[in-house]
């Protein structure tokens, strides 16, 4: 047993109400520069729906993830080492900008400089890529909200594959069309098929906390990485030739801040904490011969923390007292192995991410007492889950490489917190049977509803921070020295280095991080003393 | 004159090289990459640029053998002079070929795809002048001096360049060399020296340890090194 620990993502959809909130704070933060216009380490794309870039789940284009070879072992999709090194010349998977949509801006200076004449005059829009006028023709949320659905819901390689089973299942009509939102950012996969394609080993995994990063000092532009991810979240600067891609906010984490995503999320979806798995068996659980049965596989690769034995083994490889603690606390481990009701995206791409999502519970209740039944009542919730408006086997498709089982269990267990806990509100005796019926106890009830509908910043994100022992040093370390527009090269000096924009050393931009729990000790202690303990 | 081009050069190119890869291996790692326009152009570069690395992987093949396998080896072994120039003839046309159509077909999409031309810099522009002078120039030598048995390079450049290495330069071999081998021998040099201050750098990132790693590559942070890193020393920050 080789454990290792790994922070880790789950998103309640059935909370997510589309605002886009964390794409524009992730934006603003990491991504607004020149060479990163198109990029968008978290988007929101609603579903059915073809995502960004456009069709990015259809793999026998895009060859993205692994799959099996004819003896049963792991190989890249995209081909092996050499096949690669054979092809590096030319990469004929890579996206182009134009896959995921030409970026744009305004010619507003027209606005104000144009001479006097018979007509107002507009800000016409400039594409970034070519610097010429341009007609906007796609974006990354084009089809937000159903827009076009007729047009272009078929296009959804999840609804190609679902039209060939049960064609009556999905419908693009206006009164009969369903839809949810799909938050997304990188997956930091257990088994990540971009690091696996990196032929300068400049992308990795990091062994502190499973983050996969890439080698800004080693990236040389070989772009096998962007083919290699299936989820398409490894992005290439065309201003500086190298590739980039979600941090999951690694400096916010490393001193116990939540990322921009989780902390600006509007519906309060997202929550954070580490899970323990064993790097040993991701191997032969990413090999499992049936696309089926990889949830249930990468299931096994986690490890349980209240296990005394885990925890010794833990210790031994040299894993962290207070990670060990808050593996035992984390509300990621709760919802996917405890209460299982998270799922993985797209498990049959063998990447094991680690980014799970709650399946959206449609709106249900509403449809059943407008049929005159109790919408609330559990046998009326479970029968109804077959005929939810959001097909199970859309979203099996998403979740379960197809398997409608884990769905349908995590949805019931949805639908049996709800009616237990109407029960309790109302002050009514609650029916023992339905929480039974999906397997848990009353107080696993309550305790899930609490994290899940209380949802209290604390119980959402349970973060270690990078070392207690130096997270004083962290916070200062942190800190510029002087303002950073003292010096060439701080934020909005610009300039180009010699070899096109970014090139030659530049310092890194300088940010301020205030800890959270520094924070918080220092807003509700008493004394000033207890302030500045750390 | 011909010691200047054929005893002074040759070594002011090497150094320039060397200088010029730890200059940017220290103060530019972030600077060092292949600056790909594949994302704004597709369809002509997955054809364009196959052929051109290719053939230009030949060429300099064709070269390392040219200039630094000995007339005498190859005599030894059965090869006369016609059947080494018919061989370096077709062999280095077809690979010099398969370049000039490459680097042409790249050229004309750098110029007509506006993206493509819009992310050229000055630097760029410079060295595709070089590469192509180079090229071209290395190609009319050849070609025009291709009947009978050709020029036979192997007896005057060839022990000129080998002889570059003992540091005692056989300058006078070079004197009587026709002048477009000069030309495109003294551009080949310019090119040289060129690269590591242009995107040709990549050239020295060949990333063949892919073959030997594991897939997944795991790292640990420095615990000596937390936050970011110390400037190091350079030359950028002088007027700061």
């Amino acid at each position: 047993m080789r454990p290792m620990a790994q922070i880790a993502m789950v998103m309640n959809l059935g909370k997510c109400i589309g605002c886009h909130t964390c794409s524009v704070t992730c934006k603003q933060a990491w991504t607004n520069r020149r060479g990163m216009e198109y990029v968008w380490f978290n988007n929101v794309e609603t579903r059915p729906g073809q995502g960004c870039p456009r069709q990015y789940e259809d793999q026998e284009k895009w060859r993205g993830g692994w799959e099996l070879n004819r003896r049963g072992s792991l190989r890249l999709k995209a081909g092996g080492r050499l096949h690669k090194l054979a092809g590096i010349f030319s990469n004929p998977r890579l996206p182009e900008i134009k896959d995921y949509y030409e970026p744009w801006t305004y010619d507003y200076r027209n606005l104000t400089d144009a001479p006097l004449g018979d007509d107002y005059p507009v800000a016409r829009p400039v594409s970034s890529i070519t610097g010429k006028p341009m007609k906007i023709e796609w974006s990354s949320n084009w089809d937000d909200n159903l827009a076009g659905a007729p047009a272009y819901g078929d296009l959804d390689p999840m609804v190609e594959r679902l039209r060939e089973q049960a064609s009556d299942k999905v419908r693009f009509s206006y009164e009969q069309t369903f839809m949810f939102y799909l938050p997304r950012i990188c997956e930091h996969c257990l088994n990540p098929a971009c690091v696996a394609s990196c032929p300068s080993g400049a992308m990795y995994k990091r062994a502190e906390d499973g983050i996969v990063l890439v080698d800004q000092d080693h990236c040389r532009g070989w772009r096998m990485c962007v083919t290699g991810c299936p989820y398409k979240k490894v992005y290439f600067n065309h201003a500086t030739g190298k590739a980039e891609k979600c941090t999951l906010c690694y400096p916010r984490l490393e001193v116990g801040l939540p990322t921009v995503c989780s902390e600006t999320c509007v519906g309060r979806l997202r929550y954070l904490g580490v899970v323990l798995y064993d790097a040993d068996e991701v191997t032969a659980a990413a090999s499992v011969r049936d696309e089926k049965d990889l949830y249930q596989a990468q299931l096994g690769v986690f490890l349980d923390p209240e296990d005394a034995g885990v925890r010794t083994a833990c210790e031994r490889a040299g894993i962290p007292y207070d990670w060990i603690e808050a593996a035992r606390r984390s509300p990621v481990h709760a919802l996917i192995s405890r209460y299982r009701v998270a799922l993985p995206l797209h498990p049959e791409y063998r990447t094991m991410p680690m980014v799970w999502y709650i399946p959206p519970l449609s709106p249900v209740v509403d449809a059943l007492s407008e049929s005159g039944h109790d919408g609330e009542d559990a046998a009326n919730l479970f029968g109804a889950i077959d005929t939810l408006r959001i097909p199970l086997e859309y979203l099996a498709e998403m979740f379960t490489a197809g398997d409608t089982a884990p769905v349908r269990a995590s949805l019931e267990k949805l639908a049996a917190m709800r009616s237990h806990m109407r029960a309790l509100n109302i002050g009514e005796e609650p029916d023992t049977s339905v929480a039974a019926a999906v397997g848990m106890a009353p107080q696993e009830i309550e305790s899930m509803y609490r994290l899940l509908a209380v949802a209290k910043y604390e119980d959402r994100y349970v973060i270690p921070t990078a070392a207690v022992g130096d997270a004083r040093r962290l916070e200062e370390s942190a800190l510029p020295e002087g303002c950073s527009l003292e010096y060439d090269g701080g934020p909005g000096m610009g300039g180009d280095g010699p070899f096109g924009q970014d090139s030659g050393r530049r310092s890194l931009p300088l940010v301020s991080v205030e800890n959270f729990h520094g924070l918080r000790r220092r807003q509700t202690s008493d004394d000033p003393a207890d302030a500045e303990e750390i | 004159m011909t010691t200047l081009l054929w005893g002074a050069l040759p070594y002011i190119a090497f150094a320039l090289l060397v200088a010029g890869l730890v200059w940017r291996y220290r103060y530019d790692k972030y600077g060092w990459t292949t600056r790909s326009s594949q994302v704004y152009e597709s369809r002509l570069l997955n054809i364009a640029s196959p052929v051109f690395h290719y053939g230009i992987l030949f060429v300099l093949a064709g070269h390392l053998i040219g200039l630094f396998v000995p007339m005498s080896w190859t005599e030894a072994i059965g090869v006369d002079e016609h059947t080494y120039h018919l061989f370096s003839l077709y062999g280095g046309t077809t690979a010099g070929a398969l370049a000039v159509a490459g680097i042409g077909l790249l050229v004309f999409r750098r110029r007509t795809r506006a993206p493509v031309f819009r992310a050229t810099t000055a630097n760029d522009k410079a060295m595709y002048v070089l590469l192509l002078g180079a090229i071209v120039l290395g190609m009319t030598a050849k070609l025009s001096h291709a009947s009978g048995n050709g020029y036979n390079y192997r007896e005057t450049i060839a022990p000129w360049a080998r002889s570059l290495f003992t540091l005692r330069p056989k300058t006078h071999l070079m004197a009587d060399v026709p002048v477009l081998f000069q030309v495109h021998a003294v551009i080949g040099m310019v090119l040289i020296a060129f690269v590591p201050y242009s995107r040709l750098v990549h050239m020295f990132s060949a990333p063949l340890q892919y073959l030997f790693r594991p897939y997944v590559v795991y790292r640990r942070r420095d615990p000596r090194q937390l936050g970011p890193r110390p400037e190091r020393r350079g030359w950028e920050r002088l007027g700061g």
